[in-house]
């Protein structure tokens, strides 16, 4: 397969990602089960009276993917494909809650119309006038990466020039409950976690939203190329090496081009082990984790990818993000591995542009 | 379309059928799937209608033969009653024998569990381990699991034109050499924030659903699973598969006009039909017949009309009818199991009624088939509209 450009990245997370110099501001978090994104001042970029209205998922969305059309120079995409976990959960919960707690009498519409959920890509597609094809993917952790590889197709097939990609989750008060009751979130005795070398069961919760404008061409404002993109539902301890083995093959790479790897390390024991295991192929790459900044969620890569953007493009790594101590003169390819507490295996290869 | 892709299986359960042969016989035989409701609690019970499946989720569990100690929802148990039809169909024994995908599709996951314990989980120890099992993407896992599949995985969620956009992201696939073969399809079960969402807006008939009648009151909500199997044509050749039919064309646009409603001139099904018919390379009067969305709410079936007379011109509309007077509309599930109908209607030229239909709508002269009618069909068009403005149309092909 061809490349594609990402040419627009824009986040919002635990971290200040929108600020200019947020390379230097990253304050790793390990002592509490939930972490919350930074919000930016909606109201530079939304109605008053549609603030209220609008759930968080759906904000964040709107200034994520402003700030990425805009630093791609788009003002209408050919194409919307936005992925998420949960949805929009926080208006779901919301109109659950009216249903139980009214007996199913006496209801108003408004949080059930925005709780399906294609909700952030219609929005936007409403807000851009943009009649163009409409996607969401909701996986449970590759949301993203097969709304990138929906994207790829697209752009290789000649379909399209210019997609904005997203990914977005928000953290709801109940379901953080039922998670820690299930023990998804770590028992509050088990922090603070080491998230390298984690002895139990259960991960940090974050929330945030990465939208990304993926191009035909190369521009000047290109951060990298998307190489290939891999998914599996499903993945035994002893099968993560040849996974990844098949895939750089796949692509004409062997385990040394790959200058730097970035693991989505969660602090579960049990899940770890497999980028325990990817980290014995790369004796010689850079070894990056980074969801001691961003939390665990369903669309938690949207995170590591706009990082390894910008590691790209900037030639520099977070020293913070660090796993082991080999520098890197260049850094041309980097790999990304994620899953969700062992579901929805993803690689996804970027190379410099 | 750089070539059409071969559609070898397919499976469905709904309100007029638990699989294929049965959905065909009440389609054939005027037997809807309407009733009162009776599987979930509901204060709307005895008062509104849906298309439901008179199974518990008991009953599927013990169907399907899963563990005890299994967290699956309805959504899912009903999905994989489709999706193992759908393999048989293909005559397909090793799942994972070439690259394999599931491209499912959902709206609702697994909130007919969440509903009934979402404050009360701490009190009911056994039942947590639905908690795992609410986000939508697990219901494909899960589907997954069931079959053995190991590969790519993915769920769509775009209101309710969810499983024409598996379909269409299946062929996408294939046509790229991703995927030598994938499921691809939608489930669905009914549950009462559904059922309570689409009556606070107001657009839940309290009798039997009327598509493009002048007196449509509304939908009634349905359940259903359906999934195709479509394959390459190097595998459709090794394995000397039977083809069924052929997705020849797709469509997907957006009408942004509103988070729900459609917009008076269709703007998006208009587009989601042009761009679908340009695909296939297939001639608009090639089309022999349309499975429409039809929901029976006053604001889709004008708008799809006009759509409709936008497209293809005044007076030269296909034979079209809606299967959601039989059915209900089943959300996410509802363009699988047309997809289903439009393939039995080339399989066996015919076309199915459009039930309860009496008196045309008085803005257009478009009248649906209310017989089962005897034609050659080589091409069906199928709509399908959903919130957000999601519009998309699929056109099956004869082998």
């Amino acid at each position: 397969m061809s490349s594609v450009y990402i040419n627009g990245v824009s986040c919002i997370s635990v971290q200040d990602t929108l600020a200019e110099d947020f390379f230097g501001q990253f304050k790793p978090e390990n002592s509490v089960p939930i972490v919350k994104a930074i919000e930016p001042a909606y109201k530079e970029f939304i109605p008053a009276a549609m603030i209220r209205r609008m759930s968080k998922t759906v904000k964040m969305s709107s200034v994520a993917s402003h700030y990425a059309l805009k630093e791609a120079g788009i003002e209408k995409p050919d194409a919307i494909i936005v992925g998420t976990g949960m949805g929009c959960s926080q208006d779901s919960e919301k109109f659950l809650k009216n249903v139980i707690d009214n007996q199913e009498e006496f209801l108003t519409p408004t949080y059930f119309i925005q709780s399906t959920h294609n909700t952030v890509a219609g929005q936007i597609a409403l807000a851009l006038q943009c009649h163009a094809y409409n996607f969401t993917y909701v996986n449970t952790s590759s949301a993203l990466e097969f709304s990138l590889l929906d994207a790829k197709l697209q752009l290789t097939d000649d379909e399209a020039e210019n997609i904005l990609v997203g990914s977005t989750d928000e953290q709801t008060e109940r379901t953080m409950e039922l998670y820690q009751l299930r023990h998804i979130i770590k028992k509050t005795e088990h922090f603070p976690v080491d998230f390298l070398t984690s002895t139990t069961k259960g991960v940090l919760w974050g929330e945030g939203s990465s939208f990304f404008v993926i191009g035909k061409n190369k521009t000047e404002n290109s951060y990298a190329q998307i190489r290939d993109i891999q998914i599996t539902n499903k993945l035994e301890q002893q099968e993560t090496e040849s996974f990844i083995e098949a895939f750089l093959v796949k692509n004409n790479f062997s385990l040394t081009d790959i200058d730097a790897v970035i693991l989505g390390f969660s602090g579960d024991q049990e899940s770890d082990t497999y980028y325990k295991t990817a980290i014995n192929l790369f004796p010689e790459s850079a070894l990056l984790y980074y969801k001691h900044l961003s939390g665990e969620y369903n669309t938690a890569s949207g995170f590591s990818t706009f990082m390894a953007c910008h590691i790209l493009k900037n030639q520099q790594i977070p020293e913070i993000m660090m796993i082991n101590s080999i520098k890197k003169n260049a850094i041309k390819n980097v790999l990304l591995y994620n899953h969700l507490l062992g579901n929805d295996h993803s690689l996804v290869l970027l190379e410099k542009v | 379309m750089g070539h059409k892709i071969a559609i070898t299986g397919m499976g469905i359960i709904s309100s007029v059928g638990n699989n294929v042969e049965e959905n065909f016989i009440s389609l054939t035989t005027g037997r809807h799937g309407i009733s009162e409701i009776q599987m979930f609690e509901s204060r709307h019970a005895g008062h509104i209608k849906t298309g439901e499946i008179k199974q518990s989720n008991e009953e599927l569990v013990q169907h399907l033969q899963l563990n005890e100690d299994n967290n699956v929802t309805r959504t899912s148990l009903l999905g994989m009653i489709a999706a193992k039809e759908a393999v048989e169909n293909a005559g397909i024994s090793d799942i994972n024998a070439f690259r394999t995908g599931l491209i499912s599709s959902t709206s609702v996951g697994g909130m007919d569990i969440t509903e009934k314990y979402f404050y009360n989980y701490e009190d009911f120890p056994e039942k947590q381990k639905y908690i795992d099992a609410h986000d939508a993407g697990n219901s494909s896992l899960a589907i997954a699991d069931y079959l053995g599949l190991k590969g790519m995985v993915s769920t769509i969620s775009t209101a309710c034109s969810s499983a024409a956009n598996a379909i269409m992201m299946g062929a996408k696939l294939i046509k790229n050499g991703v995927l030598d073969r994938v499921i691809v399809g939608g489930t669905d079960s009914l549950s009462k924030f559904t059922l309570n969402g689409f009556n606070t807006l107001m657009i839940l008939t309290d009798s039997y659903n009327t598509p493009f009648d002048q007196n449509r009151k509304g939908l009634n909500l349905g359940e259903a699973a359906a999934f195709l199997v479509l394959e390459s044509d190097e595998v459709v050749k090794k394995e000397d598969k039977k083809v069924l039919a052929y997705l020849s064309g797709y469509g997907n646009a957006n009408d942004a006009h509103h988070q729900t409603a459609s917009s008076e001139n269709g703007q998006g099904a208009y587009l989601a039909m042009q761009q679908a018919l340009k695909v296939s390379g297939i001639d608009k009067e090639e089309i022999n017949y349309i499975n429409v969305h039809g929901t029976a709410t006053p604001n889709n079936d004008l708008s799809e009309g006009i759509a409709m007379i936008r497209i293809f011109g005044e007076g030269n509309v296909p034979e079209f009818s809606s299967t959601k007077a039989f059915t209900g509309h089943t959300l996410a599930a509802a363009a699988g199991i047309e997809a289903v109908y439009s393939i039995l209607a080339i399989q066996h030229g015919i076309i199915f009624p459009n039930l309860n239909f009496k008196t045309p709508m008085e803005e257009f002269n478009l009248v649906p088939v209310t017989e089962l009618r005897k034609k050659n069909i080589n091409h069906v068009l199928s709509n399908s509209f959903g919130f957000g403005g999601n519009c998309s149309t699929l056109i099956f092909s004869k082998p």
